[in-house]
């Protein structure tokens, strides 16, 4: 049921470039496409491991700054006299290896932060994305730095009759749809799967996971590649989109944003990062075309996202969900919580 | 009990110390196949810390345990698990926020046969798994008596239903060895005397069983053999009624009060 539910609003989203024809609008929609794709992403980790990465933006950039650089090809001196280069690739090579290097990265920072949970974990991710963000800034040979990396090609496949060009609004809006379906699989089946109990297992209580056999470690850097290569696919999209990729891509406020997507959406929920994503990337639109005072609107932003969390803790998708399986359930619920603390006194 | 059963756990001169604190100050005890085997002390005895060193999740200063012939010195908890030998811990521990199914099927994770690719693709050997798996997480309800609650969440179950949750995720790891930290602890005597048929079952079924308990009704009951533990070392082992008329357990149960649960 639901899931007919969901083809249909694909089959919706995916009509709207035909009676839309404000490209304006069209752009805002594939960016909140875009940024809902990586609060997916970051969900994977923290909604259901149960780990907050608040370097998430890492992954986004190193996918954006990694199809940048091989669809625009480079050279870096890498000894005085000796140089590796890369001429330039087809778009969607790049964008494949955007994902590619971004899982990667995802492994290696899994791997080594293995040991560290909660806080330190927090802290780890943290410093990671700062590191890769001066990276950025100071190897300016590899990626201009400051300056940035202009003239990113957009994505075209096939050739000659056949060519399908990603340059205009709405045929990249129809891609940033199809990846965020695909992602939206992807997690979905790995969520509902024997990894993906492992996953929440490891989220709920670590040391009863382990006591049954599971071997955390490995279904946290499994989650960590996964989510780290779906970020790095929506920071290719990025990149492609924009066509200019700068350091800023590594700011804070970034993975900020992705985490209030999450939580106010519904964390550990599929459709929470959508609708989370949703509302705090059309908001600002909604605002400025409410001609609204800069200043008031990250007011109302912020008072609205503090009433989401103040009265809808879980975030909305599980509020909505606890609404429809009424109020019966919540009862008993509370019924039986009180008979068991009543037991343990 | 025949007195030929083969050695399943043994474990051989361990010590712990944290920092200058003595946990265990030097332990030696088997537990022979098929046998239900109490462990029992004061409180800060050691129990739970041998528990621990036992299914890894503490490592031993000195001394080994082996368990089937295999040494257990630095094998991580999940790869003890694997082999058979599987803990439950002290109070309720559960996956508080997921169903009753879904915490016995998480409990069944090292029976999966699906890899990655079979759920990303979804493949047959997916489907087929999973539906092995909820077949078997069935079973374990029905064998424990929770298949009423199966759909509940968890964490809202009374005290002692969340225990038979722990129990029945210990199970479903399809244990050879059963480790049991307070199991009845908490429980009201109808609870308490439930559980001891359960316990009785499942070592009808193979499962051989040790237990830390304070309930010395229950433990004199069930136990085929009880090894008294007090200040880190053992004072006394052998069957419940030479226990009973142990003057050295007397006396160190004496010298704190008699602990009841």
């Amino acid at each position: 049921m639901s899931r007919y539910l969901g083809w249909l609003l694909v089959a919706f989203l995916g009509s709207v470039p035909l009676w839309m024809q404000d490209f304006y609008f069209l752009h805002v929609l594939i960016t909140t496409g875009i940024f809902i794709i990586a609060a997916m992403s970051l969900n994977l980790l923290l909604g259901y491991t149960g780990q907050l990465s608040l370097g998430h933006v890492a992954f986004f950039g190193i996918g954006a700054y990694t199809s940048a650089l091989v669809s625009l090809g480079f050279q870096v001196h890498v000894l005085p006299d000796f140089t590796i280069g890369l001429a330039p690739k087809p778009a969607w090579f790049a964008m494949l290896a955007a994902v590619a290097v971004a899982g990667l990265t995802g492994y290696a920072i899994g791997k080594l932060s293995f040991r560290v949970r909660g806080a330190y974990f927090v802290i780890v991710s943290i410093s990671f994305a700062e590191v890769v963000r001066l990276v950025a800034v100071n190897w300016v040979e590899l990626t201009q730095g400051p300056m940035a990396l202009n003239n990113i090609p957009a994505l075209t496949l096939g050739s000659g009759p056949f060519e399908l060009s990603f340059l205009r609004k709405p045929e990249f809006y129809l891609l940033v749809l199809a990846a965020a379906v695909v992602c939206y699989i992807v997690i979905a089946r790995l969520v509902n799967s024997r990894a993906g109990r492992a996953m929440i297992a490891l989220r709920e209580n670590e040391s009863l996971a382990t006591s049954v056999g599971i071997d955390v470690t490995h279904y946290l850097v499994l989650a960590t590649v996964v989510s780290a290569a779906i970020a790095g696919m929506a920071g290719a999209l990025y990149a492609h989109y924009i066509r200019i990729v700068d350091p800023d891509i590594f700011l804070f406020i970034y993975t900020v944003t992705m985490v209030i997507m999450v939580i106010t959406g519904g964390k550990g929920t599929l459709a929470g990062p959508i609708v989370g994503g949703a509302l705090f990337g059309f908001v600002p639109e909604i605002l400025r075309a409410m001609e609204i005072e800069p200043e008031l609107q990250w007011v109302v932003y912020g008072v609205l996202m503090i009433l989401v969390v103040y009265f809808l803790p879980r975030g909305i998708v599980p509020a909505i969900g606890g609404y429809f399986s009424g109020r019966k359930t919540a009862e008993t619920a509370d019924a039986s919580s009180t008979a068991a603390e009543t037991m343990q006194k | 009990m025949s007195a030929s059963a083969e050695t399943i756990l043994s474990i051989e001169h361990v010590a712990v110390n944290f920092g200058g604190l003595v946990a265990i100050s030097d332990m030696t005890f088997d537990v022979k196949r098929g046998e239900i085997v109490g462990l029992i002390g004061p409180n800060g005895a050691g129990k739970t810390t041998a528990f621990n060193v036992i299914t890894g999740f503490q490592r031993q200063t000195s001394g080994e345990v082996l368990y089937r012939s295999h040494r257990l010195t630095g094998m991580k908890p999940h790869e003890i698990a694997k082999l058979g030998l599987v803990r439950t811990f002290q109070r309720t521990s559960v996956f508080k926020e997921r169903s009753v199914f879904e915490n016995v099927l998480t409990g069944l994770h090292c029976s999966g046969r699906s890899s990655l690719w079979d759920t990303l693709l979804q493949s047959r050997r997916e489907r087929s798994s999973e539906h092995e798996l909820a077949d078997a997480a069935n079973e374990i309800l029905r064998f424990i008596g929770l298949e009423r609650r199966a759909g509940e969440a968890a964490g809202i179950l009374p005290y002692g239903e969340q225990r038979l949750i722990g129990v029945a995720l210990a199970l479903a790891v399809k244990p050879t060895m059963l480790l049991l930290d307070e199991p009845v602890s908490g429980m009201n005597h109808a609870e308490t005397a439930r559980f001891v048929k359960l316990l009785e079952k499942i070592s009808a079924s193979g499962v051989t069983i040790l237990l830390v308990e304070h309930d010395m009704p229950m433990v004199m009951q069930v136990c085929n053999r009880i090894v008294v533990l007090n200040y880190g070392r053992i004072i006394a082992e052998g069957a419940p009624s030479e226990i009973q008329s142990n003057p050295e357990v007397i006396r160190a149960y004496l010298g704190q009060g008699k602990k009841r649960a």
